[in-house]
């Protein structure tokens, strides 16, 4: 769930990575169009448009080059990786708490959450200073987490004690609890914040959770070890990953029951390596992707069809996986092999690996 | 007419409704040993409920999740002496409604359990016997095993030793039945796997206690001499299941050289040390309601437990027969935090499962090894294979 924070719609173009105009140039000259790389990125330089009273604007053509913040959870390292998604690189590590999983950033973007498990606490770094400077009060072990749409309160699987903590961000306390199954983990907010679902990995259901009444109003089995809930921005689909059944639950929020299932296979894989944990789907939800753990692949899921498109060869064990704003990337973490896949969107292919701590786990990325 | 059929209809209703309101009800039984075994070092030596303390916590999970479901798991514990018929025990359970049995008794008694429960359609899971003839020769359609074979451990520890290319093995066996048994499994993994067993010698047991005031003298002399004059090898492989001398060899091999089998490299089921796979947050939920650490029979007898759950909550019966077949079938798996789902042999009814192999402090290896594969399912690497069984299930 690390990228449940509302994303922006997708922004004009920083002029910073254009050409710089440089002063004293011929005035009616237009330097070709033509692509140059840097770490790796394609940029299109400017096309200078002159006026007749001779002054030159850039006017910008291509660019994909916004640079937001990606924090990565290493769990074995203890640490979040911060990555500069224009760059492409990481350029900064904060030291947390024991065992950091489950990360999302607040909707007001002051704050990363990480739930540090063996801490028994969810730990809050300033984004402007990079630096832990609070705690929320969850309950043992925390994995995974979801803030409602107004960005004040936050609901939280505890997976050692059968409850789902929902706590006041603002007041950094705790107002109640709802016990659901055995093994709590993946939790999903309907875009209206009206339902909350855990998913139990024990138990093997998605518990449809009130959030005005904070009672269970429904119980939907799934396949085994189910690990994470995603629903469509339209609130029309709920996905659920199975972890050991392999599949891919699509269940109707309204009636409360699965309609669909997705299969994967991939050819020389054996099945018992394709386990699916993290989603995401992108705003239009016409695709889905699905991280497939130790098979080290990412499954492109048709939002339509639910047909698999493609799967997509990226790091070792990989898990979350979360987008920019603007949707033109994909990052995935990697557990394995300590490293974090750059996925193209458009062009549904993997562009980088940039290295990352020990045991990367989760992922979730700034709005600016 | 229309009077009675509106007045039936409304009787059919409120007895629907009233079905509903009635949880589904599931008896489970847990027959165990009445006596415990004997071991070399304290730290081994089994807590009074061992085995029965992992069927309750998969009763406490199945009952979570029962909650939902209107679902009512129970267990009743009973205990068997040694070389005692146990038919009258699993009558007397039967007749309380129990119709899951776990057992952890020796093959012949788990045999005449199975025998008694045949009339009464009741089923059994085996999770303490590790014999691989009651999958072969002496297999049964309703018994299904949760402990693995000895095959099964002996191939899981030997696709380790030649992953190490530690492949001259020297055998120590001791002189009881089950160790023959043991390093009869060992043989064949050794020459399945492509390791060389250089020797093989017999570790009488003469007798005696294992804990003794100034024991510990005489066996630093005694293993250096009961190990001189071997082939060069490797690593020396124990088969002791009756705890007489492995867990002396480590340290005390007259050549520097690892252990495993029966002590040092130990591959099982279960070990305390396993937190790979989610497994963390079992241990924990073990920890915290029985005050110790959970051993590889609590967690054969957890999975036997979790099964019926997991069979009950996806079919919503509590027929034990209606389990049974869905159990055996392609959609059943049990997730068991062990990284991949178990399911079960449906030649034998053994539940596929990774071997651990454990040292005692923390988990070396899993097995199946990478690069031992296998058409169906790698996790058939382990133990006899459908071609070679012998069980015809009945």
């Amino acid at each position: 769930m690390e990228s449940r924070v509302r994303r922006a719609k997708a922004r004009s173009v920083a002029p910073t990575k254009a050409s710089p105009f440089e002063a004293g140039r011929a005035h009616f000259a237009l330097p070709t169009l033509r692509p140059f790389y840097m770490n790796g990125i394609r940029y299109c330089e400017a096309i200078w448009r002159c006026t007749v009273v001779g002054i030159c604007v850039p006017f910008l053509l291509a660019g994909d080059a916004q640079a937001y913040k990606a924090y990565v959870s290493n769990e074995k390292s203890n640490t979040i990786s911060i990555i500069d998604t224009a760059e492409r690189k990481v350029v900064g590590t904060i030291k947390v708490g024991q065992r950091p999983r489950g990360i999302a950033i607040t909707r007001d973007q002051k704050y990363v959450l990480v739930a540090v498990g063996d801490d028994d606490t969810i730990q809050m770094i300033d984004t402007a200073t990079n630096k832990v400077v609070d705690t929320l009060p969850s309950g043992p072990d925390p994995e995974l987490f979801t803030d409602d749409p107004s960005g004040r309160l936050l609901y939280v699987a505890n997976e050692n004690d059968n409850t789902v903590t929902i706590i006041d961000i603002e007041r950094r306390t705790r107002l109640g609890d709802v016990e659901v199954g055995v093994e709590p983990e993946g939790m999903g907010l309907s875009p209206d914040g009206k339902i909350l679902v855990n998913t139990s990995e024990t138990t093997n259901m998605a518990h449809f959770i009130d959030t005005a009444t904070r009672k269970i109003v429904a119980n939907v089995l799934v396949d085994s070890r189910p690990r994470f809930a995603q629903f469509k921005d339209d609130g029309s689909e709920l996905w659920v990953s199975s972890e050991i059944g392999g599949t891919v639950s699509i269940i109707d929020p309204v009636k409360h029951a699965v309609k669909g299932k997705i299969n994967f296979a991939i050819p020389g894989m054996r099945q018992e390596a394709i386990q699916p944990v993290g989603i995401a789907i992108t705003h239009d939800g016409k695709t889905g992707f699905v991280a497939l753990g130790p098979a080290n692949r990412i499954a492109v899921i048709d939002g339509a069809t639910h047909q698999v498109q493609k799967y997509l060869l990226v790091g070792q064990r990989v898990w979350h996986m979360a987008f920019t704003p603007d949707e033109k990337y994909l990052l995935t973490t990697n557990g394995v092999s300590n490293d974090v896949s750059v996925i193209d969107v458009a062009a549904l292919k993997v562009i980088d690996t940039i290295q990352v701590g020990e045991l990367p786990w989760g992922v979730a990325i700034s709005q600016h | 007419m229309i009077r009675a059929v509106i007045f039936g209809g409304l009787i059919l209703l409120l007895t629907a409704m009233l079905a509903r309101a009635e949880p589904l009800t599931i008896k489970i039984g847990y027959v165990g040993r009445a006596e415990k075994k004997a071991t070399i070092s304290l730290l081994d030596y089994p807590p009074d409920n061992d085995g029965v303390a992992g069927a309750r916590l998969a009763l406490e999970d199945n009952n979570t999740t029962g909650k939902f479901l209107n679902q009512r798991f129970s267990l009743e514990e009973a205990r068997v002496k040694a070389g005692t018929d146990p038919t009258d025990v699993i009558l007397r359970l039967a007749d309380h409604g129990i119709s899951f049995f776990i057992v952890d008794l020796p093959a012949d008694m788990l045999l005449k359990a199975a025998d008694a429960g045949r009339a009464r359609g009741l089923v059994f899971f085996n999770a303490g016997a590790i014999d691989d003839r009651l999958r072969e020769e002496d297999c049964r359609a309703d018994v299904i095993h949760t402990a693995p074979t000895r095959s099964m451990l002996a191939d899981g520890l030997a696709q380790y030793l030649v992953f190490k290319r530690w492949l001259r093995w020297l055998l120590v066996v001791g002189s009881h039945d089950a160790d023959k048994l043991y390093a009869e499994a060992l043989r064949r993994a050794a020459s399945r796997f492509g390791a060389k067993i250089v020797e093989q010698r017999v570790f009488e047991d003469t007798g005696g206690a294992r804990r003794t005031d100034s024991g510990l003298a005489q066996i630093q002399r005694q293993i250096p001499l009961f190990l001189q004059g071997a082939p060069a090898h490797d690593v020396v492989v124990a088969a002791d299941e009756n705890e007489v001398f492995a867990a002396y060899l480590p340290y005390r091999t007259r050549d520097p050289r690892p252990v495993a089998g029966s002590a040092g490299l130990v591959p099982k089921s279960w070990d305390a040390a396993h937190d790979q796979w989610g497994a963390n947050q079992l241990q924990n939920r073990f920890t915290q309601m029985f005050s110790r650490r959970m051993t590889a029979l609590d967690m054969q007898a957890w999975s036997a437990a979790r099964m019926i759950g997991e069979a009950a909550a996806r079919i919503n019966s509590a027929d034990p027969q209606a389990l049974l077949a869905y159990m055996k079938g392609p959609d059943f798996g049990l997730a068991a935090f062990k990284g991949q789902k178990l399911t079960l042999r449906d030649w034998n009814l053994q539940l596929r499962q990774p071997i651990l192999l454990a040292d005692g402090r923390t988990i070396v290896s899993v097995s199946p090894q990478e690069g031992f594969l296998h058409q169906f399912s790698e996790l058939d690497t382990l133990g006899i294979d459908r071609p070679e069984t012998k069980c015809r299930l009945k």
